[in-house]
């Protein structure tokens, strides 16, 4: 879906991005994951060429970015920042139809899409239709500039930073959405974070980098077992390292089919770790699992995370 | 619940509308304005008795209609002249293209505005003549400071994330620049014309002794023929153009931020 190939991008002759290369399929959600100034924003703005590379080739679904105008390629990729970058003197409605009306769709086809955009993002579309942004909290803006990134429903979704500015709470529900919608509509996502966390919790696949190059890509149990290098290590944290494997690894497999047991039963795509958490507090060994539409699964059972 | 409370603040009922159309001020400045400029010879007995000796009381060699239809035009051609020449100059230093010459125009601007009015009449009169024309050269040289300033203010200080989400989104920089950023710097580029009008208006009654026809005409012959009468009508008027102007102005400013924050 995205390659990016020996890609350099210099400023006052210092290399913020330095020969980078990096494939990302179809369909991941690919955490670019550093501290600041190590280049993950200006290595995510050279894919919509807000920032052209010096040296290098970027392809986006098999086109060399340079060889379309910048505007058609902007439009078919999806844009969200952390400060939402909302237009203050439109509604709504009219900033997540920015890029459908840029598009030429026609108003019936833009409105639906609006209201359709609002509801996937769970804001009632007959409440926020109208509103203007600076009348909204900031989780609310923040769902809007998601929904304006996915209005023209694009093959590739960058997001820089988008929850950062966010309160724990909201970012957390957020954070859910953004899962909830990669799973449900399989988009390819680029995303921006310098919380590790997050990266964990989102990521199909995450690019840890150091000075404007990879230390290491890879899944985030390869990242969390496998450190390519002190530095990787350092960054994921040597601290609670169990517990961070644990949250990166779902309930569903780990399950003891056709047994079961008393409680609430936890959902299959619960991670190993809200598994644990729920075990100590509700001081037991075995908790029941139950899927999606709430079918009871099996068990799992305390030696069953640490297998 | 909001929302329904927001949209009856932002559209009132037609009978709302009436009864504030009734107790606004402009409504009644604009009514006082246009009987004196119709009707000042009904204070004629009013200016005997508190002149007396004096006479005629009421400028009687043009008519005031006349006079401030004529000094309108002065004030509104300058201007808009002005504006225009302002804001694409803005524009201009805003972009990457232009940036170079920001200081370079900023500077021109603010020396055109160290320039008093009255020697830009005295240079321009010898080179085209009287009338109204200098006149229109002066307030449009004197009336550009405040228009540049405040729309190259205006322009920077739009958001730079609502910047960067605008390129994002693609729109082009012509997309950019008036659906995103002109509408946000309207209020800030708005202040700088009104600025700018206001001292057109005052600016334009010294055009009177080089010949154009303006409200300071009847103030200037009140002076030359000590006629304090004429002097008074004219400055009244001068002022109440300039008091009704700024308050459409503000009408116009709070339109424009209708639906801006703050």
């Amino acid at each position: 879906m995205i390659a990016l190939d020996h890609v350099t991008k210099r400023y006052d002759g210092r290399a913020v991005v330095d020969d980078l290369t990096l494939e990302i399929a179809a369909g991941e959600l690919c955490v670019l994951l550093g501290s600041s100034g190590c280049g993950k924003s200006t290595t995510l703005r050279m894919i919509n060429r807000l920032v052209t590379a010096d040296a290098g080739t970027i392809r986006v679904g098999g086109d060399d970015v340079t060889r379309l105008p910048a505007e058609m390629l902007r439009r078919r990729i999806g844009y969200a920042i952390q400060s939402t970058g909302l237009f203050p003197h439109w509604n709504v409605a009219d900033n997540i139809a920015t890029v459908p009306r840029l598009l030429k769709w026609p108003a019936a086809r833009v409105g639906a899409r609006v209201d359709e955009l609002l509801a996937l993002l769970r804001l009632d579309p007959g409440a926020y239709r109208g509103k203007f942004p600076h009348q909204l909290s900031g989780g609310e803006q923040q769902r809007v500039g998601v929904a304006r990134a996915l209005a023209a429903d694009p093959e590739l979704l960058l997001m820089d930073e988008p929850f950062a500015a966010v309160d724990p709470i909201t970012r957390d529900a957020l954070q859910g959405e953004l899962a909830r919608i990669h799973r449900t509509t399989q988009k390819t996502i680029v995303f921006v974070t310098h919380d590790i966390e997050e990266a964990l919790r989102l990521a199909t696949s995450i690019a840890i980098m150091e000075r404007g190059r990879i230390a290491q890509f890879g899944t985030p149990v390869e990242l969390l077992e496998h450190p390519a290098s002190d530095f990787v290590s350092d960054f994921v944290g040597r601290q609670g390292l169990g517990l961070k494997l644990l949250s990166v690894r779902r309930v569903a497999d780990r399950v003891r089919h056709g047994e079961s047991a008393a409680g609430e039963p936890l959902a299959a795509d619960a991670s190993l770790r809200d598994a644990l958490s729920a075990m100590a507090q509700r001081r037991t060994d075995r908790l029941p699992v139950a899927d999606a539409a709430g079918q009871a699964l099996g068990i799992i059972t305390l030696p069953d995370l640490v297998r | 619940m909001r929302a329904a409370y927001l949209r009856a603040g932002n559209r009132p009922s037609r009978r709302r509308r009436e009864t504030r159309l009734l107790t606004s001020p402009i409504v009644w400045v604009g009514l006082l304005f246009a009987a004196l400029l119709l009707r000042m010879a009904a204070l004629r007995p009013v200016l005997h008795r508190a002149f007396p000796g004096v006479s005629p009381v009421i400028y009687d060699r043009a008519s005031f209609v006349e006079l401030f239809l004529d000094h309108l035009q002065l004030v509104a051609i300058a201007c808009l002249a002005a504006s225009v020449l302002g804001v694409s100059l803005a524009v201009f230093v805003t972009r990457p293209a232009g940036r170079d010459f920001r200081t370079l125009v900023e500077l021109v601007a603010a020396v055109g505005q160290t320039f008093p009015p009255v020697a830009v009449l005295a240079i321009a009169v010898p080179l085209i003549g009287f009338g109204a024309r200098p006149t229109v050269i002066a307030l449009f040289i004197y009336g550009l400071l405040p228009i540049i300033d405040n729309a190259v203010a205006g322009l920077e200080g739009v958001s730079p994330a609502v910047r960067d989400a605008a390129d994002g989104m693609g729109l082009s920089p012509w997309q950019r620049l008036y659906a995103v950023e002109l509408p946000l710097a309207g209020p800030v580029i708005l202040a700088g014309i009104r600025v700018s009008v206001a001292i057109a208006i005052g600016t334009a009654t010294i055009g009177s002794t080089v010949g154009a026809l303006t409200l300071g005409t009847p103030m200037f012959d009140g002076l030359v023929a000590d006629n304090l009468p004429f002097v008074i009508e004219g400055a009244v008027l001068v002022a109440l153009f300039a008091i009704l102007t700024d308050m459409l102005f503000a009408v116009l400013d709070r339109r424009l931020r209708r639906h801006l924050p703050g």
